[in-house]
This record gives structure tokens, C-alpha cells and sequence, in this order.
């Protein structure tokens, strides 16, 4: 063993520890090279093309879709609709998941039944649950079929301008609201009970105490979950296909949807990538801009 | 190092295992699997398929041929997918809507040759006016196997109980006209049951009330393609009656509404005539096939068209397209005319269709489907359909409210396409 302690082995320790540790994360880099980076190069570099699959064409035509991009006369309509959706989901989505989230707070009896029931939707396939909610929605539907039993004659939800936005949202934050509210209800959980006694021996309302203690020991949740619902909101697609198709009219065709008719209805797959950029682009600006919020308004302990 | 052989030795057997592998695809050249892309999952038409396919077997022993049905509302859209994803099947039906963008594609395998070729083909007896819209410079890129009128399903049952009168009589009286084929369904309507349905319509694909407004001598858009006639008066006066049928009358289902016509809820459906297969088995109403209503322009017919192509990238589109020549030639034609009425002369007479369509009686084919077939105008389809049928789409769902404008409304629409049409 003298001699050959003179000449270090190749494998030593160090680099049989990276080898190891390579192999571990291979799978998951793997993925993300496979199925995240190289589709998003591909599709920058499809964006500078005119391809029509249909057409069988692919010619490079430089940043003519992103000309196309600036004069696009829908375009406008369409981030109208994307913007009204991620708003009307985000504030309904949080503060109905807070307030479940509160309530389900409360050491009472069967509170276990509740959680249970109202995270639910969560594990239910997405399309399964809006195929059903577009059967309730229909004009002569199951929603307004109860309704009719109060004496209201509902509106024709899918069809109506309005109404159409307002029941996907709705559609949406019901599936959705119950993986918020496990993570608010986390929070709630993780606030020091001391810090609630003491503000009551200084006489703080219950208010007071939701709004001084509550909202900034969660508020790190709080960041969290706008983003996820944000970026969520951003990518809505399902819903838009199963109950509206975009319509009535253009009133409900968001970004993604737009993106989807571009590239796989019409065939214009160089546009299509291009509409994925920008979209790529929104939710990158809105994450950054929300990342410097957090330090002016997300409370750390440490 | 002991600790590495297995790494070794997975190594050196991946390097024999590779090139056989590979060489797998060669053992198995010999037998070719064929996949159709088809908008029909119905029994009785995956049944008659697989019963060609099984005779193609006989002379090509090694050829398997399978039928992937795709959602008809969503078909052109997954076939495109499909296409751009690499993943083209062999052969595929198509509509007559996206005949121009698939024709002029050049993704399409040419058949003329093939086809004229075939044993027993007789190209000559296939009415050469259906082929027009498949055909490019002379060569034809799919081969209209469906050339089917549409005609109006009625159920005489919810007529007769709703005290109306029916079609048959209405055509006995020279009074089959859409006025008075509204008034029965208005009047089956207040009975609680639906009137009239325009199947597949569902306030999206709007390119089947051709079977109306045609009556009106309405289209779409100029015979060259060039100009949007949404605007025209004809158009401008048969939309209003529809939308009349509708909101006033609700003569039609209204928007967000469904009924099914062939599970009894109905009392008459505008279709084609392959949808004859959803006839109820069971529990069966009293049914019966008419011609589409006279329109103040006069009687008309229309005609859906499906064609069946083959993608020039398969590797096996020879074989395909022998395939094809196999379940067009006129014996295979005269099965497929039970649901999917042929182009062949020789198979549109009443004697003929009798034979493989024991469903309808001698006055029904001779009536919808031969004098449809003879007279019947196809749907008009476009270059870039899918964007304009978008548009028309959009734009006339501000029409289904109850006080729509229809002029404004026929206005936005030409605005919206008139630029498309133009490309």
C-alpha cells in the first residue's frame, strides 16, 4: 500500500462526493433543461419566425411578430380581460381564503370536516370540476333553476359580457381557494398565542389585534401566496375553454387563450410564441415587483 | 476499482443493446400501421370502418389500420396539433370548411394516380363536382368519400301532441316553408318541449345556419372569397328572422340552452343525413326525414362535405393511399353510403342507397339525399378559416341578446373580416 500511497487515486473522496451529489440533482436538472430551458430558447427562436404548420412554411422574418405584437388591434382587448380576471381572482381568491382560513381558526367541534370540505376542489381534476360548473351555469342550468325556485331570474351567465368574467373568476376561486387557506391557516397556526394575550391585557380591540399582529406575522405567507395566485391567474386556460371559448364576444379571451387560438387555431405558431414572451415577460416584471415590495412590507423576524 | 464494474458493464451492454435497438425498427418494416384521424366515435361508423379495414387485410396482410376518433368541435384544431407536434397521422377526414388551407398546404399526398389506378377504382363514375374543392391544378389532394345534404329530422310524436302540423303534411300542402316550419316548432315549444335545432350550431359554430339563411340566398362572403356579404339585405333579413325564432318566438333553443332532437326532447333538428344512426333502437318515436323548408328565395338544398387525405410526411403514404382506393372503390362505397352518401353516379339512385340504407324509405333518399346531393351547394369554406370563423364567431354573439341590433351587428363583422378575406 506504501507505493501507492505516493500517487493519489483518481476517485478521491471529494470527487466521489460530487459524482454522488450530480447524480442526485441529475434528474431534476435534467427535467428542467429538457422541459423548461431549452422549450423556452425554442420559443424565442420560433417567435423570430413566420411558421404556419398548416401552410408548412418556416421562414425567418427577424422581429416582424413583434411589429405584429405592437399593432395587433385585439391585443389591447385581450390584456383588458387578462388584467380584469387576475384582479378579480386575486382579491376574491385571498381574502376569501383569509377569511376561511380565520374561521377555521376557531377550536371548535368538526372544524377537521370543514377544512377537509373546503380544500377539496383542490385535488378534483381541473376540466372534471368546470365541465360541471358549465352545466350549473347554463341559462336553463342547475344555478338558475334554484334561482327560479326564489324567484329570481338569473342571468344567462356564459353569455352575458359581464356575468361571463364573473363566473369564470368565481369558477376559478372555488377550485383554487382551499390550497390558500391551508396555507393562511399554517400561518394563523404558526402566530405566537403570548403576543395575543398580551395585546389583550393592553385593552386591543379585535380588530386592533387582526391588524397588528395577525396580518404582519403572515404577511411573508401573504407575498407568497399573491404570487402563486398571480402567476396562477396569468396562466388561465382550462377554464376559459370549457365555459366561454373566449366569448361572448372577446370579453373573456385572455392572454393564454389568445395565445392558444394564435398558435393552434389560426396556425400562426411564429405569433403564438411570440404572445409566450410577452406573457413570459408580465409575469417576470410583476414577480421582480413584487419581491421589492416584500421589503417594505413583509415583516421577518429575523 | 471493484466499486465501478456494475457502472462498466451497464455501459458495455448499452452499447450492444443500442444498435439492435435500432435495428428493431428494421425487423418490423414488413408490417405498417396505418392511423386514420376520424370526428365520429359512433358504433355503428367505427363498426363499418373496421370491417374495410379487415377486407384491405386480405391483399395487404401485413397493413393494420386504426381509427382515432378526435371531438368534432375541436377536430381540425387537435389534427393541426398533432401535425405540428410531429405526430401527423396517416390519413385523416376533413372538413370542407378547411379544404382550401389542407389543399393548398402541400402537406396533403397527391391521389390521382394512386386512385386511378387501383382495381376496379372507375374514376369516371365520381361526379366531378364534389371533387372540385379537393382538387388543385388538376390533381386531387383528398377524396370527398361524404357528399351529405342536410335535412330536417322530425319527430312526429312531439308534433302531433303539441297539436301542430307536421312537415309531411306541410309538403303535402306545397306550405314546407321556414315561416311556417317555425310556427310548429313555436308551438311545440310552448308545449314545453324544443322546436327546431340546428345541430352543432350552439352559438359557436355559426357556419350551420348556411342551412337557413341559404334559403334566403344569403352567404357569407362573395363566391371569389374577396368580399364580406354579412351586410347584404338578404343576409341582414335572414338573420333577423332567426333571431326573431329565437328571443321572440323561442322557436330554437336560446343561448346556454341544450336539448338533444335524437333523445326525444325535440321536435325538429337541422342536420346531415349520417346523424341517422343516432335514431333511438329503443323506445323509438315516430320519426321522418324532409327536405330543408323553401325560403323566400325559393327551395334550396345544402351539402357538408368530409374528404379523407393522406399526409404526405407518413412514411407508409403509399400504402395509404392504396388504402384509401380500397375503401372508396364502388363496393365500399355502397357500404359507406348508409351514413356517408357517395359522389358515385352509380350509387345515386333510390334502388341503390335502398340497399344500404334500410333506415330511410325511397321518398326520403329520393327526396333529401339525391336531390341534395344533385342541387345541394357545399358549405363555403375559406383560406384561413379558423381565424375568420373566430371573428364571425365573436362578432355575432352580440346578436344572441335578446335586443341585438342586426344591421350594426352584420356591420362589425364585415369590419372584422373584410381584411382577412382580403389575404
Amino acid at each position: 500500500m506504501a507505493t501507492q500511497s505516493r500517487k493519489r487515486p483518481f476517485w478521491t473522496i471529494e470527487r466521489r462526493d460530487a459524482v454522488a451529489g450530480y447524480a442526485f440533482i441529475a434528474p431534476q436538472l435534467v427535467g428542467t433543461l429538457v422541459f423548461v430551458l431549452i422549450p423556452l430558447g425554442l420559443v424565442f427562436w420560433y417567435s423570430l419566425h413566420e411558421w404556419n404548420v398548416l401552410a408548412n412554411s418556416f421562414n425567418f422574418v427577424g422581429d416582424a411578430n413583434y411589429q405584429l405584437l405592437l399593432r395587433d388591434p385585439s391585443l389591447p382587448k385581450v390584456l383588458t380581460a387578462s388584467a380584469i380576471f387576475s384582479a378579480g381572482l386575486v382579491v376574491l381568491n385571498m381574502s376569501l381564503a383569509l377569511l376561511l382560513a380565520i374561521l377555521l381558526d376557531q377550536k371548535l367541534r368538526g372544524m377537521v370536516v370543514f377544512r377537509t370540505l373546503f380544500f377539496s376542489p383542490v385535488v378534483v381534476s381541473l376540466v372534471a370540476w368546470t365541465i360541471v360548473w358549465s352545466f350549473l351555469l347554463q341559462n336553463n342550468g342547475g344555478i338558475n333553476g334554484f334561482l327560479q325556485i326564489v324567484g329570481i331570474t338569473g342571468p344567462n351567465w356564459l353569455r352575458e359580457p359581464g356575468t361571463a368574467m364573473v363566473s369564470v373568476v368565481v369558477v376559478q376561486v372555488f377550485k383554487n381557494v382551499g390550497l390558500n387557506m391551508i396555507l393562511f391557516l399554517a400561518a394563523l397556526q404558526g402566530v405566537p398565542k403570548e403576543l395575543y394575550e398580551a395585546a389583550r391585557v393592553d385593552g386591543a380591540s379585535a380588530w386592533k389585534q387582526f391588524r397588528r399582529i395577525t396580518v404582519p406575522m403572515i404577511s411573508p405567507t401573504i407575498l407568497l401566496t399573491s404570487i402563486i395566485t398571480i402567476v396562477g391567474s396569468l396562466q388561465v386556460f382550462a377554464q376559459i375553454a370549457v365555459l366561454t371559448q373566449g366569448g361572448p364576444g372577446v370579453s373573456t379571451t385572455v392572454l393564454v387563450y389568445y395565445l392558444y387560438q394564435q398558435a393552434f387555431q389560426f396556425h400562426y405558431f411564429g405569433y403564438g410564441s411570440t404572445l409566450s414572451i410577452l406573457l413570459f415577460l408580465i409575469v417576470a416584471v410583476l414577480t421582480f415587483a413584487q419581491w421589492q415590495l416584500r421589503k417594505r412590507i413583509v415583516f421577518y423576524e429575523n | 476499482m471493484p466499486k465501478f464494474t456494475p457502472l462498466k458493464s451497464t455501459v458495455a451492454m448499452a452499447s450492444l443493446m443500442l444498435p439492435l435497438a435500432w435495428s428493431g425498427t428494421a425487423w418490423a418494416q414488413d408490417a405498417v400501421n396505418l392511423r386514420m384521424t376520424i370526428w365520429s366515435a359512433n358504433e355503428a361508423h367505427l363498426a363499418l370502418f373496421n370491417e374495410i379495414a379487415e377486407g384491405f387485410k386480405q391483399s395487404h396482410p401485413n397493413v393494420s389500420v386504426t381509427f382515432e376518433p378526435l371531438p368534432f368541435d375541436s377536430y381540425t384544431t387537435t389534427l393541426t396539433t398533432q401535425i405540428a407536434g410531429g405526430n401527423a397521422p396517416d390519413l385523416a377526414w376533413i372538413f370542407e370548411t378547411s379544404a382550401v388551407d389542407f389543399v393548398n398546404s402541400g402537406a396533403l399526398f397527391p391521389l390521382t394516380e394512386t386512385l386511378t389506378a387501383a382495381e376496379g377504382y372507375d374514376m369516371a363514375d365520381v361526379t366531378p363536382g364534389p371533387l372540385e374543392l379537393w382538387s388543385k391544378d388538376g390533381t386531387l389532394f383528398a377524396y370527398p368519400f361524404s357528399t351529405s345534404p342536410f335535412g330536417v329530422f322530425v319527430n312526429n310524436d312531439v308534433i302531433t301532441a303539441a297539436g301542430a302540423q307536421t312537415p309531411a303534411e306541410m309538403i303535402e300542402a306545397g306550405t314546407w316553408t321556414w315561416d311556417n316550419a317555425i310556427a310548429t316548432a313555436a308551438t311545440v315549444a310552448e308545449s314545453g318541449k324544443t322546436g327546431l335545432i340546428v345541430r352543432d350550431f350552439e352559438y359557436k359554430t355559426w357556419q350551420n345556419l348556411n342551412t337557413i339563411y341559404a334559403g334566403w340566398g344569403a352567404t357569407p362572403w362573395t363566391e371569389d372569397g374577396k368580399t364580406c356579404t354579412f351586410t347584404s339585405p338578404e343576409m341582414v333579413e335572414a338573420m333577423s328572422f332567426i333571431h326573431d325564432a329565437i328571443f321572440t318566438r323561442k322557436a330554437m333553443p336560446g343561448p346556454g340552452e341544450t336539448a338533444d332532437f335524437f333523445a326525444g326532447d325535440a321536435a325538429m333538428t337541422v342536420t346531415q343525413i349520417s346523424r341517422a344512426s343516432l335514431l333511438p333502437k329503443e323506445n323509438a318515436f315516430d320519426w321522418d326525414l324532409v327536405p330543408l323548408p323553401a325560403g323566400p328565395a325559393g327551395e334550396y338544398a345544402m351539402i357538408g362535405q368530409a374528404a379523407i387525405g393522406v399526409f404526405a410526411a407518413s412514411p407508409n403514404a403509399e400504402v395509404a393511399a392504396e388504402f384509401l382506393g380500397y375503401m372508396t372503390n364502388p363496393e365500399n362505397s355502397a357500404k359507406l353510403s348508409q351514413f356517408f352518401p357517395s359522389a358515385r353516379q352509380s350509387l345515386l339512385t333510390a334502388e341503390a342507397l335502398g340497399k344500404t340504407n334500410p333506415l330511410l324509405s325511397p321518398e326520403q333518399l329520393e327526396n333529401v339525399v339525391i336531390k341534395g346531393i344533385t342541387t345541394g351547394k357545399v358549405i363555403p369554406g375559406h383560406t384561413g378559416f379558423a381565424q375568420i370563423q373566430q371573428n364571425v364567431r365573436a362578432g355575432l354573439d352580440s346578436l344572441w341578446v335578446a335586443d341585438a341590433d342586426v344591421p350594426a351587428v352584420m356591420q362589425s363583422i364585415c369590419d372584422s373580416i373584410n381584411p382577412m378575406l382580403m389575404r
